[in-house]
C-alpha cells in the first residue's frame, strides 16, 4: 500500500501542495481529479518518489519512500508519464523491455524471463502483433496502451498514470480505460489523473479531488462526484444529462448554447 | 527491428565485412603490399614466440611500420564511433559528438602547448589526453552547479563556451609559435593523422581508449532507458545520476586519449552512429557493437586513403570532413527514421 501523510510537495522553493493525505490499496482504482496547475502531475512524481516531499510523508508498505533505492521503487510501483519523451525509434518491444530495468544487472542483456514478462505484458495489452514496430509508428491509443505494457512489465504492485487518455480520440480513450480498469480487478493497485469526471467515474472505485494543492474532497466516486463538487473544483459551471439527479448518466462541462432553432 | 528493412543480424554482418575489406586493404596497400594471411601469421607468431617464415622485410612492415597504424586506426575508429553513439543517446541528439564536453578543444590545447614547449611525440601526447579530461572536467563542474531544470542542456552549452575559449588558447598558441617550425606541427596535428602511429606508446593509446570502449560495451543495454527523458528513466528504476557520469567519463578518456595520439579527427564520432543505427535499428544492445566494428573499419579505410592517396599525407580530419559531410546530410535527409 502507498500512503501519503499530511503532505506537502512541489519544487525547491516553490510548494504546489500542502497538508493532503492519500493511500492507495491493492486492487483499488482511485481517480485524481482537479483544474489545470493544480498541482496533479507534481502530487504524482512526489508519490512515486521521483521528487523528494517538501514536509509529511510516503510510505510505501510501511517503508519511507525516500529510503527505498529507485529499483525497488520501481519493482513495486509502475509510472505512465503523460508524455512519452524519448527520441529514438525503438520497437514496441524494446520499449516494453525497458520496463525490466529494475530487474536487471548493470551489465545484463535482456534475459529470457525478461523478455517472458515483456511479451506477456504485450499480450496482456493486446500488442503482440506490434512487437516489431516502431514506437514511432503506432497510433496514439496503441503507444499509451505499449507504455501501459512497460510499466506492466516491471511487474508492480502498484501503477500511476499521469492523464491516460490525454490526446487519445474517443474510441481509445475507452479502450485505454477499460485496461486501466482491468488492472484493478487483477488485483493492481491503480492510481490515475483525469479531466474527465465521467471517467473517473465509469472506471475507478474512489475520486480524489485537487484544487490548489489542497485536497476539496475524496471518496467513493458515487458519493463525491457530484454538480455540486465538481462546479466548486472548477469554479465552473456543470450540467447533468440523463438518468436523473440522484442517479446521473454524465456530467457536461459548461452552460448548454442557446437553442440554435 | 529497424525500420529500415534490414535484420538486425545482416547489419552486424556488413559492418565485419566492412572492417575485414578494410584489413585487407591497409594491409594490402603500400610500398610492400602484405596480404592479410601473411599479417595473421607474423602477428601469431610474435605472440606465441614461433616463427612466422616470411621475409624479415614483410615481419617490419607488419610489425613495426603497418601494424601499430592499423591498430591505431582501428581502436581510434571503434572508440570514437562507440563514444559518439553513448553521447547521442545520453544528451538526446542527433548533432552530439564525443567531444561535445570539450574533450578535443582541451586536448587540442594541451597538444598546441606541448609543440609549442617543443616536448617531443610523448609529451605531447601527455599534454593532449591531460588537456581533454581537464577540460570536461572543468565544464562538468561548471556545468553541474548551474543546471537546475535541464542539467543536460546546461551541460552542453557550457561545453560549447568552454569549447570556444580553448579554441581562443589554441588560436593564442598558433600565433605565438615559432612560424617556419612549431606552426606548420600544431597545423599538421591538429588536422588529425596517424602518421607517427609507430612512434607513439600505443599502451599509452590502448589503456584508456580499451578501458572507456569497454564500459562503454558492458553499459550498453542501460543506454536505452538512460535515453529516455530523466524522470522517466528513474521511474523504471534507472540510477541516472551516476551512470550518466560513467558514461561522460568513458567518453571522455576515449576521446582525450584518441585525440592525443592522433590529433582531431572529427565526424567520425558524429556520422557512424548514424550509419550504424540505419543498419540496426536504436536499439543500444545492438547498435553500440556494430558502432564499433563499422567506426573501426570506416577510420581504417580512410587512413589508408590519407596515406597512399597521394604523395604526401592528407590529413585525416580533412577526409573525414569531406566523406562526414555529404553522408550527414544524406542521413538528415530522411533516408531513415531511427529518429522520431
Amino acid at each position: 500500500m502507498l500512503a501519503a501523510e499530511e503532505l506537502s510537495f512541489g519544487y525547491r522553493g516553490r510548494p504546489v501542495g500542502t497538508g493532503l493525505s492519500l493511500a492507495l490499496r491493492p486492487g483499488e482504482v482511485v481517480a485524481l481529479l482537479g483544474p489545470n496547475g493544480g498541482g496533479k502531475t507534481t502530487l504524482l512524481k512526489t508519490l512515486i518518489g521521483l521528487l523528494p516531499p517538501i514536509a509529511g510523508g510516503i510510505t510505501l508498505d510501511g517503508t519511507a519512500i525516500e529510503r527505498l533505492a529507485p529499483r525497488e521503487r520501481a519493482r513495486a510501483i509502475g509510472y505512465v508519464p503523460q508524455a512519452h519523451g524519448g527520441s529514438f525509434a525503438f520497437s514496441v518491444l524494446d520499449a516494453v523491455l525497458m520496463g525490466r530495468t529494475a530487474h536487471q544487472g548493470l551489465f545484463a542483456a535482456p534475459s529470457r524471463r525478461d523478455r517472458a514478462a515483456a511479451g506477456a505484458a504485450l499480450d496482456r495489452l493486446g500488442l503482440g502483433a506490434l512487437a516489431a514496430r516502431p514506437v514511432t509508428e503506432i497510433s496514439g491509443g496503441e503507444r499509451q496502451l505499449a507504455m501501459i505494457a512497460r510499466a506492466l512489465a516491471q511487474e508492480p504492485r502498484l501503477v500511476v498514470l499521469d492523464e491516460p487518455t490525454a490526446s487519445l480520440d474517443f474510441g481509445n480513450q475507452g479502450r485505454v480505460m477499460a485496461e486501466i480498469r482491468a488492472l484493478g480487478a487483477a488485483g493492481l493497485g491503480v492510481l490515475f489523473t483525469t479531466h474527465d469526471p465521467n471517467q473517473a467515474r465509469r472506471f475507478a472505485d474512489r475520486a480524489v479531488l485537487i484544487r490548489a494543492g489542497r485536497e476539496v474532497g475524496a471518496g467513493p466516486v458515487d458519493r463525491v462526484l457530484t454538480r455540486a463538487s465538481l462546479e466548486a473544483l472548477y469554479g465552473a459551471p456543470v450540467e447533468i444529462v440523463g438518468g436523473g439527479a440522484s442517479e446521473p448518466t454524465a456530467f457536461l462541462p459548461g452552460t448548454p448554447a442557446p437553442s440554435r432553432s | 527491428m529497424t525500420g529500415s528493412g534490414l535484420s538486425a543480424r545482416a547489419g552486424f554482418w556488413i559492418a565485419l565485412l566492412l572492417l575485414v575489406a578494410a584489413l585487407v586493404a591497409a594491409f594490402g596497400i603500400g610500398r610492400l603490399p602484405v596480404g592479410l594471411g601473411e599479417a595473421l601469421r607474423v602477428i601469431v607468431a610474435r605472440l606465441t614466440g614461433g616463427t612466422a617464415d616470411v621475409a624479415p622485410t614483410v615481419e617490419t612492415v607488419v610489425l613495426a611500420i603497418r601494424g601499430p597504424r592499423i591498430l591505431a586506426a582501428v581502436l581510434i575508429g571503434a572508440a570514437l564511433s562507440v563514444a559518439g553513439t553513448a553521447f547521442q543517446g545520453l544528451f538526446r541528439n542527433p548533432l552530439v559528438s564525443p567531444d561535445l564536453l570539450g574533450a578535443s578543444s582541451g586536448a587540442a590545447l594541451g597538444a598546441v602547448v606541448g609543440i609549442y614547449a617543443n616536448l617531443g611525440v610523448i609529451g605531447i601526447q601527455a599534454a593532449a589526453f591531460t588537456g581533454g579530461l581537464a577540460a570536461v572536467a572543468a565544464v562538468y563542474a561548471i556545468g553541474s552547479r548551474l543546471g537546475r531544470h535541464d542539467p543536460m542542456l546546461v551541460l552542453i552549452l557550457t561545453g560549447v563556451v568552454i569549447g570556444s575559449l580553448l579554441g581562443a588558447g589554441v588560436g593564442l598558441m598558433k600565433y605565438l609559435a615559432d612560424p617556419y617550425d612549431q606552426l606548420p606541427a600544431m597545423t599538421f596535428w591538429l588536422l588529425g593523422s596517424l602518421a607517427a602511429a609507430h612512434r607513439l606508446d600505443l599502451a599509452a593509446l590502448g589503456i584508456p581508449v580499451g578501458a572507456g570502449t569497454l564500459a562503454l560495451v558492458l553499459l550498453r543495454h542501460r543506454m536505452n532507458v538512460l535515453s529516455l527523458p530523466d524522470e522517466e528513466a528513474r521511474a523504471l528504476g534507472l540510477p541516472t545520476g551516476p551512470l550518466r557520469l560513467a558514461v561522460i567519463v568513458a567518453a571522455t578518456l576515449v576521446t582525450s586519449a584518441a585525440v592525443a595520439a592522433a590529433g582531431v579527427i572529427g565526424w567520425v564520432g558524429l556520422v557512424v552512429p548514424h550509419v550504424a543505427r540505419f543498419l540496426v535499428g536504436p536499439d543500444f544492445g545492438r547498435l553500440v557493437p556494430v558502432a564499433a566494428l563499422l567506426g573501426a573499419g570506416y577510420l581504417l579505410l580512410v587512413d589508408t586513403v590519407a596515406r597512399s592517396a597521394a604523395s604526401v599525407e592528407i590529413p585525416l580530419g580533412i577526409l573525414t570532413a569531406v566523406i562526414g559531410t555529404p553522408v550527414f546530410i544524406w542521413l538528415l535527409a530522411g533516408a531513415h527514421r531511427s529518429w522520431s
